[in-house]
């Protein structure tokens, strides 16, 4: 507790001497898209979002450029020839190794990539581009059910999947909304343990360059775009920006409900609806559709568990007592009370 | 079989809800497609992610219900004539070590709530570790024929 007061302080306190050398007051209501901008995201406000603003994106790439570069020391290097995987017909290697540069699709090797849709609405023709990534939706499901604790949410809003706990069996891929985590086979934990019989790689997405978070610096995608389409900060504050945003320009938003909220927040000229049926959809290639919270039942259910011991000691001290009591005494076996369950 | 000194029905519901726990705990992991398992009839459900972790919530409450259930007697009723066996002894503190963790496992989930990874990681090795370690007693219990939890005092 005290250790995470210090670390919090200590940040806080390099964020204020920063923002006060960038723009005085800018850091506590930030009033334009630079203040934010040039303004260091500290931890100890919580989580970090983004917004997207795409009626601004021009779909240069620089920001799928910058992914690469920022992460490069991140991407695996696998060792080949890959396990003969047990049993062949279910369990098969992926591999990106050989195809580094695919860049129309989220691979082990691209952590962001940009969608295009040309749509029509009330009358006029837009041409937008998407750049799309994880989401680091604010309830996770890959790092919920990652059975290995290899996935996790960070205190800043970061979702991130450490490359050394990670077995690769793809169970993130598959309960996210999103499909986005991808895997390389032939790198990570599954090799020094059974590789033949359980795990496949190591699942790979982006971590939002925690490595320059984590040094009060800006992640790659942002920094590097020359048309300012990102801007990160506080979740509240980007929500309030978002919105602000939609209403000014009579448009969109997606993310800040989406899978009971995300923390990523695109807002857009045209409906979502439109991109969705627009974009490149598939493997590696994820959809726009709106998405419920998929953690839902498991937040109701968590109530459900909470109260099951205190029904238990109600029913210890009503009922049931007597009854378990007296078989119990005369140490009688047969199953009278088993209907009671 | 030896005569416990509490009802069976009591301790069939343990048996399954502690079996079904473990199952649905290790179905937490991705194997169920690639092993055929979920080819099974009637088993498809095993590969359904959400599912499984569904059940596993649910069984959980089954669990704290008998466990504050006979908690409560214990301390009422039983502790007066009953004493744990060593093996009971054993399986109660790893029986309490599951459920913390579960506990804690289930308050990570919840939306408003995040936890320091290092946390988290501590929290899942102890409940996968205390599975495994829970089998094995629970096996040696068997194997030794002193799967009773209390004797007569
Ligand atoms: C009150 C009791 C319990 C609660 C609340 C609880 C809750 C949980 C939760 C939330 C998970 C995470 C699921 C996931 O990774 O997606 C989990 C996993 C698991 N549980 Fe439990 N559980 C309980 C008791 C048990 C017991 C008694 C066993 C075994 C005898 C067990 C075995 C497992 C295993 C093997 C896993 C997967 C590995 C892991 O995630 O650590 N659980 N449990
Ligand atoms: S978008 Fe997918 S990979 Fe990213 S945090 Fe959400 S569930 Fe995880
Ligand atoms: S760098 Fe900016 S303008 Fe260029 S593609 Fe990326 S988000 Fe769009």
């Amino acid at each position: 507790m005290a250790n995470e007061k210090k670390i919090m302080t200590g940040v806080s306190r390099r964020g204020f001497l920063k923002a006060l050398s960038v723009g005085g007051a800018g850091m506590l209501i930030p009033s334009g898209v630079s203040a934010v901008q040039e303004r260091v995201p500290m931890p100890s406000d919580g989580e970090l979002a983004t917004l997207l603003d795409l009626s601004k994106c021009i779909g240069c790439g620089e920001c799928v450029r910058a992914c690469r570069e920022s992460n490069a020391a991140k991407f695996p290097e696998p060792k080949k020839p890959f396990p003969d995987l047990v049993p062949a017909s279910r369990a098969r290697a992926e591999d990106w190794s050989d195809n580094r540069d695919v860049d129309d699709r989220l691979t082990p090797y691209n952590w962001l990539f940009l969608q295009n849709a040309q749509v029509e609405y009330e009358g006029e023709s837009y041409d937008i581009n998407i750049p799309r990534r994880c989401m680091h939706c604010q309830n996770p499901p890959c790092a919920n059910l990652c059975p290995f604790g290899a996935a996790n949410k960070q205190t800043n809003g970061i979702t991130k999947i450490s490359d050394s706990l990670c077995m690769g069996g793809a169970k993130c891929r598959k309960v996210c909304p999103w499909h986005i985590p991808q895997r390389q086979s032939g790198v990570g934990l599954y090799l020094d343990i059974m590789p033949r019989f359980a795990g496949n790689g190591v699942m790979y997405k982006c971590d939002r360059c925690y490595q320059l978070l984590d040094k009060g610096e800006l992640p790659a995608c942002i920094s590097a775009c020359p048309e300012d389409v990102q801007t990160i900060g506080p979740r509240h504050e980007i929500v309030a920006r978002a919105k602000a945003l939609a209403k000014e320009m009579n448009g969109f938003i997606y993310g800040l409900d989406e899978n009971g909220g995300t923390n990523t927040i695109y807002v857009s000229p045209v409906p979502f609806k439109l991109l969705n049926k627009a974009v490149d959809k598939g493997k590696g290639k994820p959809h726009m559709k709106p998405v419920i919270d998929v953690m839902a039942d498991e937040t109701n259910l968590a109530t459900a568990t909470l109260l099951a011991p205190l029904a238990g000691v109600a029913a210890g001290f009503l009922g049931f007592g007597s009854k378990l009591l007296k078989l119990g005494e005369s140490g009688n076996e047969t199953n009278g009370g088993s209907d009671e369950s | 079989m030896k005569v416990r000194p509490y009802p069976a029905w009591i301790t069939r519901l343990y048996v399954f809800a502690m079996a079904a726990l473990a199952a649905t705990g290790m179905m937490q992991m991705p194997l169920t497609k690639r092993y055929f398992i979920s080819d099974i009839p009637g088993m498809a459900w095993t590969s359904d992610f959400f599912l499984v972790h569904k059940v596993h919530y649910l069984l959980a409450a089954l669990l704290l219900f008998v466990i504050a259930l006979v908690a409560v007697h214990w301390f009422r009723y039983w502790y007066e004539r009953l004493v744990l066996t060593p093996m009971g002894m054993a399986r109660v503190v790893i029986l309490g070590g599951l459920v913390v963790s579960g506990c804690l496992r289930v308050y990570r989930n919840l939306p408003d709530v995040s936890l320091d990874p290092s946390i988290i990681l501590a929290i899942e090795w102890v409940h996968l570790v205390l599975t495994m370690v829970m089998g094995g007693v629970a096996l040696a219990a068997l194997l030794m024929k002193c799967s009773a939890y209390a004797k007569r005092g």
